[in-house]
């Protein structure tokens, strides 16, 4: 079987390139590295949390060509020639909404919350289909009973300066 | 104030225990008993596996004695030949590659020898299953008041009623996780925790170590919910004995498949009430039967069941009260410690209680509650007088004119008549929660709280008392800088380091805000005096006194400091479980309303509305957000969160097959508050973590035997559980059929 | 563990035809699950597909949606068009975990994953999906309600892509999509149910009922003859003869079955005992 050769022979490191919060980065990966791996323990940003690694609670949630994924599920190799962009790319100043309305309480969810809802304030035109709440239902918050949560992308959305990155 | 340290933790700036820098480091992992008891009779290690590379920790390699101390000294740290449930940690791996340490664990078979496993807490033991005593019985616990069998015998109206609970996890977000390491001859543990002190004491007691040789340092806590109570003592003395060994640094960070599976959950109950009432709905009696389950070792559930049984008679004048606790030995993985602490549990089973007994008398369910809630000058079961001042009616209208309870009913008459699929109903459930530590727990404790003063006149609280959420740091801030009149960053909260702070009690039981609060401000008074100033010196005054008294004694640190003193005209007496059973109980009435789907029967929420009197509310966004999560926890512990047992441990431990709410499963929850200043709490204020987590299990249930006409006397109330409710009901979808 | 990364289909097709164990990987929201602790999984070697830019976008053609073997739920969710002529589609990607597995998660993977609990399998049913599959051998086309034989059993060998969905265009007089999971967002269906009306007849397509997503010949043979049905329980007998419903760790076979029935009596009461 072909499996056991690749026990035998396992690749080494896959060099990669890609975008991470605008700057280009060269590395590389093991091939069995999660991207959620890469960023935390290759790349020491260590925003991106891991609250399950089944895809479950969005909590490693980081923009994959501008869209929101979760990092646990995708493998490093595959994001080579793509944009990679974690909490850490954010600008802070435009969370203020988030801490005004009581968005984070223990904050292991938080960056995964933040990323997600940030993305819906700069795609406003999705709330003619799609409910704050059903936007935000891949990012599992234990603390907050999502009130705050969902009060501060709704506040954030009527801050002029939403909606204006293209991705 | 906002929330100190919300922006840290909105950047991902805020470390972690799993985002600490670490170097030349060895990850830990623990293996696993495979069966719920037995003589471990081998252990069988892989042979395709390098182990030199690897380290190897077993019993033999405790340096004391193999006990997580606790309240008994029962549970080991490593099983030592002997076996008591599921995934009893055995042995422990370090590696400096988790892969690595993943397939070497996998390739480890401990071989147990079964023995016949007692798993239902519900059920007698057979012979052959008595572990503990001779009935295994962990714990038992009574209160009496008055004559209940007498009451009961000349009650016009007795109605009896079995109620169930069923486990909860905690899902906090982040998984537990503890690093250990040498700083000198000091071992240093830090990680994910409630309790620095009691990982302190279990760490000195296991591994014999005198105090100045271990320091315990909390990282930021992602989540808690007494989850990280008790057993973060387990994973710090793991990480510890693999340091010890390999004279490296060592993490162990649980997956959350492991930590759903080997942590703690909340107990489950079984409550029987049997109720004797006069014809027009007034309490006369109360005999109440609570069992929980605790699991393998006795951990923390003699108090769990304490405080089961005290909340269990509800919020209601009743003068023959008799209630009975068991604890239960099972081979379980032990229950422990889970926000609300057995209250959850029994007042589930009292407030579905009061809503049989009125459907059973034929009368509305808030006029029972109505006559019988507690008035000023009305005893607890315990004997304790309440007299507080809180309008406990008032809090009730509140709940329901906020929630148009009244106009509801109607419409949903109108709404069921007419849809043939769908049913709504609202249900009510007005409880209360004991804050701090029970009776005489706060006196033991012996808790104390540091104010320093600082060479620049800034200020810092220094105290064991964590940050996982809940506010800890905003609110300390706060009333520090109240108390002194300077502004809140002036004010630095010490991380919780047990080298530097003080043992200021764990950070449980919603009693941190209101007992440690009201240490730190006198704390905070003993400073001024330090430095000869009264109690009436705010501000600048109380800056430049600091400044100018550490000109005056340099080197030297000036600390303010305050140890934990009974408020006045309480009394307690544990033998008896008679007296004031806490220093104030915060008091609630919530509304949920439910539209039932008869064809999945599927129940959701559509609008929830929580009114609470907690003393005075300190920080609005906080305490809001504090009811909020604790009403969506409710929620999913009351429809969805289920524990599937396999010889009993968590089968379902993926978040893909335990579902707890999203945002998208919930309304917005609706939150008043009264006030009512508690004269002993910090600022006024008394207990409000827990109570938030009683409430929404009943009412919801309540709401849905209103909309379908089903009698739900368990929870969580799935939809295969409902639609087996409905159908002995023999309900629902013939009135659907009729339907136009 | 090892990887190879094809840059156009005909070399991925060459990766796995000379490589007959190794797996293809498009949006890993199936192979990527648990990942640290399958150390089988890491045993194994991977064709990534993700570079195959050929096969991501949807197109139209006069008679056919042609989705392409990366298209996502998420493209999907985001074209007009699509959401007109075929709305459950894009009502079953609304459903399918929530936008961060949406953006990733590809309808091919999950035809290929063949999970009996499925969002997009059943749908895709529903309309008479074909599945284009290829490799060096050639090009072979199955329609979809025929390409399960069993529990994860399909017809797909071990060198074929999936590289079409080919959906035919055709006015729908009715269609429903209904998911019944442990909560309303981001859950693993516990009964699933697809039902279309066109000129080619009824089809009633049942999810995590049976040990695949299967057409239910009995409930629709009720519909096509117009057969009277008074009660979910009068069609107990035809969903017992269509599926067979396990007890599992998301619910029982019970509940599934009289769900079932009553999801089907429920939406369907416009058409039970009328016929044409
Ligand atoms: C949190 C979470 C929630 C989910 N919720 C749902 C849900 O509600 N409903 C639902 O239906 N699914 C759900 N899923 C699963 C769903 O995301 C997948 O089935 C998805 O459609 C698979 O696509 P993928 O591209 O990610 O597949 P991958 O994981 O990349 O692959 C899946 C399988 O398909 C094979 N494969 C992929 N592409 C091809 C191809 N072109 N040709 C041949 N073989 C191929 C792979 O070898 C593998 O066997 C969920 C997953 C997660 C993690
Ligand atoms: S860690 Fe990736 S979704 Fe939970
Ligand atoms: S803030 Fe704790 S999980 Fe969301």
């Amino acid at each position: 079987m072909n499996g056991h050769s690749a026990i035998r022979n396992p690749q080494s490191a896959i060099p990669i390139t890609f975008t991470l919060n605008g700057k280009p980065v060269s590395l590389g990966v093991d091939p069995a590295a999660r991207l959620l791996d890469t960023l935390r323990y290759q790349l020491a940003l260590t925003g991106t949390k891991e609250g399950c690694g089944e895809g479950e609670c969005g909590a490693c949630t980081v923009y994959l060509d501008g869209v929101p994924v979760n990092s646990c599920l995708v493998p490093t190799y595959q994001v080579r020639g793509q944009r990679v962009e974690t909490v850490e790319s954010l600008e802070p100043g435009a969370l203020e909404p988030f801490e005004r309305c009581g968005a984070t309480q223990c904050g292991a969810c938080t960056p995964g919350v933040v990323m997600t809802a940030s993305w819906i304030r700069e795609h406003p035109e999705l709330l003619a289909t799609h409910s704050i709440r059903e936007l935000m239902a891949g990012n599992l918050c234990r603390c907050t009973g999502y009130d705050g949560i969902v009060d501060s992308v709704a506040e954030a959305l009527r801050e002029p300066g939403s909606g204006k990155r293209d991705t | 104030m906002r929330r100190r340290e919300a922006l840290a933790k909105l950047t991902g700036r805020e470390r972690y225990v799993d985002d600490l820098p670490l170097d030349d480091f060895l990850w830990g992992m623990t293996v696993r008993s495979p069966a719920p008891r037995g003589r471990v009779t081998a252990i069988r290690f892989g042979t395709d596996i390098a182990w030199p590379e690897f380290v190897v920790v077993d019993h033999r390699d405790i340096p004391g004695p193999n006990v997580v101390a606790l309240i008994e000294q029962d549970q080991p740290v490593l099983a030592a030949g002997y076996v008591r449930h599921v995934h009893e940690p055995v042995l422990l791996l370090a590696h400096p590659s988790r892969e690595a340490l993943r397939r070497a664990a996998r390739s480890i078979e401990v071989v147990v020898a079964p023995e016949p496993p007692a798993l239902d807490f519900r059920a007698p033991p057979g012979p052959a299953e008595i572990q503990y005593g001779t009935d295994n019985v962990l714990k038992r616990l009574q209160i009496v008041k008055g004559d209940v069998e007498r009451a009961l015998a000349r009650a016009a109206v007795v109605v009896s009623g079995t109620y169930e609970t069923g486990a909860q996890e905690h899902v906090y977000l982040e998984p537990q996780g503890m690093i250990a390491s040498f700083e000198g001859a000091v071992l240093v543990v830090k990680g994910s925790m409630q309790c620095p002190y009691y990982v302190l004491k279990a760490l000195q007691h296991a591994l014999a170590r005198e105090e100045a040789l271990v320091r315990v340092i909390q990282t930021p806590t992602g989540g808690g919910f007494g989850g990280k109570e008790e057993f973060p003592s387990h994973i710090a003395l793991h990480a510890a004995l693999l340091a010890l060994k390999s004279g490296r640094p060592v993490k162990l960070i649980y997956d959350r498949g492991e930590d759903m599976a080997a942590t703690t959950k909340r107990h489950p109950a079984l409550v029987r009430h049997r109720t004797g009432l006069g014809r027009d709905g007034r309490l006369l009696a109360q005999d109440i039967e609570v069992v929980i389950d605790g699991g393998a070792y006795v951990t923390l559930s003699p108090v769990v069941l304490s405080r089961a049984i005290i909340h269990a008679a509800g919020p209601y004048a009743c003068d023959h009260v008799r209630i009975s606790g068991r604890a239960m030995f099972t081979n379980a993985v032990p229950f422990g410690a889970f926000r609300g602490f057995g209250a959850p549990q029994s007042q589930f089973a009292g407030e579905r209680h009061m809503d049989v007994i009125a459907r059973t008398l034929g009368m509305d369910a808030v006029e029972l509650r109505r006559i019988n809630l507690l008035a000023d000058g009305q005893s607890t079961a315990t004997g304790q007088v309440i007299q507080d001042g809180t309008d406990r009616l008032a809090v009730m209208e509140r709940a329901l004119e906020l929630s148009r309870y009244r106009e509801k009913q109607r419409g949903h008459a109108a709404f069921n008549a007419t849809h043939a699929t769908l049913r709504r109903g609202s249900g009510l459930a007005t409880f209360y929660h004991g804050a701090g530590f029970t009776g005489g727990g706060e006196v033991a404790l012996q808790s104390r709280v540091r104010v320093a003063g600082r060479p620049d006149g800034r200020i810092e609280v220094l105290s064991a008392n964590i940050e996982m959420g809940q506010g800890t740091l905003t609110v300390f801030t706060e009333l520090a800088a109240a108390r002194l009149g300077v502004a809140p960053e002036d004010v630095t909260v010490a991380e919780a380091d047990t080298a530097r702070v003080p043992n200021s009690g764990p950070t449980v039981a919603s009693r941190t805000t209101m007992i440690v609060g009201g240490l730190l401000e006198r704390a905070a008074d003993d400073l001024r005096r330090r430095v000869g100033l009264d109690d009436t010196a705010r501000g600048a005054a109380v800056q430049q006194a600091i400044r100018r008294w550490h000109r005056e004694h340099p080197g030297e640190p000036l600390v303010g400091e305050a140890a934990y003193e009974r408020p006045p005209g309480i009394a307690w007496d544990d033998t008896t479980y008679r007296g004031d059973a806490y220093g104030a109980f915060a008091w609630a009435a919530y509304v949920a309303e439910v539209e039932v789907d008869l064809r999945t029967c599927a129940t959701r929420v559509i609008d929830f509305v929580a009114v609470q009197e907690v003393g005075k509310v300190l920080n609005p966004t906080l305490a809001k957000g504090q009811v909020q999560g604790g009403v969506v926890q409710g929620i999913g512990w009351a429809l969805m969160e289920e524990c599937k047992w396999r010889e009993g441990a968590m089968a379902n431990n993926q978040l893909t097959n335990y579902l707890i709410p999203t945002s998208d499963d919930v309304p917005s929850v609706r939150v008043a508050f009264l006030e009512n200043p508690y004269p002993h709490g910090a600022g006024g204020a008394k207990g409000l973590g827990e109570l938030p987590i009683d409430g929404p299990a009943p009412a919801i249930a309540n709401a849905v035997a209103r909309a379908t006409g089903a009698d739900p006397r368990a929870i969580p109330l799935t939809p295969e559980k409902l639609m087996e409710l409905l159908e002995i009901a023999d309900f629902g979808l013939r009135i659907a059929d009729s339907a136009p | 563990m090892n990887v190879l990364l094809p840059g156009s289909l005909p070399e991925a097709l060459d990766m796995l035809a000379s490589d007959g164990a190794a797996i293809p990987i498009a949006g890993g929201t199936d192979l990527l699950v648990h990942w640290p602790v399958r150390v089988d999984a890491h045993d194994r070697t991977y064709v990534d597909l993700s570079r195959l830019d050929a096969l991501k976008p949807l197109s139209w053609t006069a008679d056919e949606l042609v989705l392409g073997g990366l298209t996502t739920y998420w493209d999907v969710i985001r074209d007009a068009r699509a959401a007109q002529e075929f709305p459950l589609l894009g009502n079953a990607a609304r459903q399918v975990g929530a936008i961060q597995i949406q953006a990733r998660g590809t309808w091919a993977g999950n035809i290929v994953n063949a999970s009996p609990a499925a969002d997009g399998v059943p749908v895709l049913m529903a309309y008479d999906a074909v599945v284009v599959l290829e490799s060096r051998r050639g090009r072979e086309q199955v329609p979809l309600d025929r390409f399960y034989s069993g529990y994860k059993e399909m017809r797909r060998h071990p060198d074929q892509l999936v590289v079409e969905i080919r959906i035919p265009r055709r006015p729908y007089s009715y269609q429903v999509f209904e998911k019944v999971g442990g909560r309303r967002a981001q859950a693993i269906a516990k009964v699933g149910l697809a039902v279309t009306r066109s000129g080619a007849g009824w089809r009633v397509v049942a999810a995590s009922v049976a040990p695949t997503i299967r057409r239910c010949p009995a409930v629709e043979r009720l519909l096509e003859t117009g057969t009277a049905i008074a009660s979910p329980e009068a069609l107990l007998p035809a969903v017992a003869r269509d599926v067979a419903p396990i007890d599992d760790i998301r619910s029982s076979a019970r509940y599934r079955t009289h769900v079932m029935a009553r999801l089907l009596y429920h939406d369907l009461r416009d058409f039970w005992g009328k016929r044409g």
